[in-house]
């Protein structure tokens, strides 16, 4: 079965906005056309299946998080359609959906509330949220107080306690120190182990080929690459 | 299993926007305790804030229109508050609901919500307001001896619909508000004017008979009345009244939502 099945999506911006109503009755008025699109994915298919571990790879501004973001529900195409079966938890850029002012107790539950659980939930997970952490001595300062590292680690232990079939992750391994990093590593196999299928979008190769079994292979918004991991990666470290 | 299908082109379905919603109602929750307690948190009154600064609001209207309008309405005071709860409550929010689209946007493109719900939670924290405001406005009635009337137990009916009203006009604002960066600044100027197009702070009878019309044409008169009559007059407000107000508030709803549900697939090309 395919939790995720992309059909010929693209997500198309314009690439000179009109921002304000005062310019865009000016621009009727005088007849100016419009900008031309500019594709952020263009005409991508892909299927995901129940249980697959799959990295999306590629350079920066090659459409891989808008990818995560159409397969998870978060924008809809400009062209296609985008179909996700069970329990998708996308866990974008960590540190969104955490409020400076509020504490670290009470970010958990606000994040957990975005994320999709309850707040039965989050109270049941609470104490093994703040253990992960390793914030119990801050977990009632307000955020602001805190350094990126310990954020990291906080919104990294929120992100991950959530239990869904799909996990999306986009870029969350790039941040916090090595021993953090091994943890969460540690956390992303054992979604893998426990039968949960994981899309996981990251610049570091490593990560994708030990967490990975398969990898597709981005490039200005386009599929150019799709298959076993250690296959697409000779092909990709090949071209760069 | 739940299959979630997105396709271009297709504007938002209530019925899944209302299921999402209901499903995640500890969102709405954490959102609304965000909007309540972050906004004074570093304040030295704290939440006082949101009580005081309308009242300051209605002591100087209380002291600039009393001694003109006092011979028109006896109990100025109660004349104006009860229709100044609704209309504050109204303006306040559909400011508050577009401010809000600067601070919930990034959430909006990098977390699955319904798009709705951030707009909801503006409208809830309104009415937490508006129930402080009531809360006010009845202690006042209390301390200067007014009256009050069995017909309060209709306020509920009256509230429900300023809040439907209130929701519908909240929609509209926030999704043309995120595609177009000026149009926040034109309500603002708007609001305003509305007020006094409307007769909260004078009776409608200081208004010129060959004019009134004109005045009735604007649909805050019948969601400023339907809370007044009760509160102030101690009447049920009547069928006509009652009427006009429903077609209103359900009017309001639905073309907000019609415009919302059609503008929401493209937010985040604009947030």
């Amino acid at each position: 079965m395919n939790v995720i099945e992309l059909h010929s999506v693209s997500v198309r911006y314009r690439e000179r906005k009109i921002r304000s109503l005062k310019e865009a009755v000016i621009r009727s008025v005088k007849g100016h056309p419009r900008s031309p699109y500019f594709y952020g994915l263009r005409n991508v298919s892909l299927d995901i299946h129940h249980g697959e571990s799959v990295g999306i790879i590629g350079s920066n501004g090659a459409g891989k998080s808008t990818l995560l973001r159409v397969a998870a529900g978060i924008i809809a195409p400009s062209e296609g359609m985008a179909i996700s079966r069970g329990s998708v938890a996308p866990v974008m850029e960590l540190g969104t959906g955490f409020e400076s002012e509020l504490s670290g107790r009470e970010n958990i539950f606000f994040n957990g509330a975005l994320l999709g659980c309850s707040r039965a939930y989050m109270r049941q997970r609470l104490d093994e949220i703040i253990a992960f952490s390793g914030l119990e001595a801050f977990i009632d300062a307000p955020l602001r107080t805190y350094s990126t590292g310990m954020l990291a680690r906080l919104a990294f232990a929120v992100a991950t306690s959530i239990d869904a079939e799909t996990v999306l992750l986009d870029e969350i391994l790039a941040v916090g120190d090595a021993p953090f990093r091994r943890q969460c590593k540690a956390r992303i196999e054992g979604f893998v182990s426990r039968g949960s299928t994981i899309v996981l979008v990251s610049h570091e190769l490593d990560s994708v080929e030990s967490l990975c079994s398969r990898a597709v292979w981005m490039s200005k918004g386009e599929v150019v690459d799709d298959g076993p991991t250690a296959e697409v990666m000779t092909r990709y470290r090949a071209q760069s | 299993m739940i299959e979630r299908r997105s396709v271009a082109g297709q504007p938002l379905r209530w019925r899944t926007e209302v299921r999402d919603i209901c499903q995640r109602a500890s969102l709405l929750y954490e959102l609304v305790h965000r909007d309540l307690t972050v906004r004074y948190k570093r304040s030295f009154l704290g939440f006082f804030w949101t009580m005081l600064h309308p009242l300051l609001l209605m002591g100087i209207f209380l002291v600039v229109f009393s001694s003109v309008f006092r011979f028109r309405a006896p109990r100025y005071e109660i004349y104006f508050l009860s229709a100044y709860v609704s209309w504050n409550f109204f303006s306040q929010t559909a400011v508050n609901a577009m401010a809000g689209v600067a601070w919930n946007g990034p959430l909006m493109k990098r977390v699955r919500v319904p798009l709705s719900v951030f707009t909801l939670s503006s409208t809830v924290s309104g009415l937490v307001n508006l129930a402080l405001s009531l809360a006010v406005l009845f202690a006042i009635m209390l301390f200067t001896g007014a009256p009050l009337h069995p017909a309060l137990i209709f306020l509920p009916v009256s509230l429900l619909l300023v809040w439907l009203f209130t929701l519908g006009a909240s929609l509209a604002f926030t999704a043309v508000s995120i595609f177009f960066g000026d149009f926040r600044e034109m309500v603002q100027a708007g609001l305003p004017a509305l007020m006094y197009l409307t007769p909260i702070i004078y009776p409608i009878e200081v208004v010129p008979e060959r004019y009134r019309w004109l005045i009735k044409l604007n649909p805050m008169v019948y969601i400023v009345e339907i809370v007044r009559d009760p509160i102030y007059y101690g009447i049920i407000p009547s069928p006509t009244t009652m009427l006009v107000a429903v077609v209103v508030s359900l009017g309001s709803l639905a073309v907000g939502w019609m415009i919302f549900r059609h503008m929401a697939p493209r937010f985040h090309a604009h947030l």
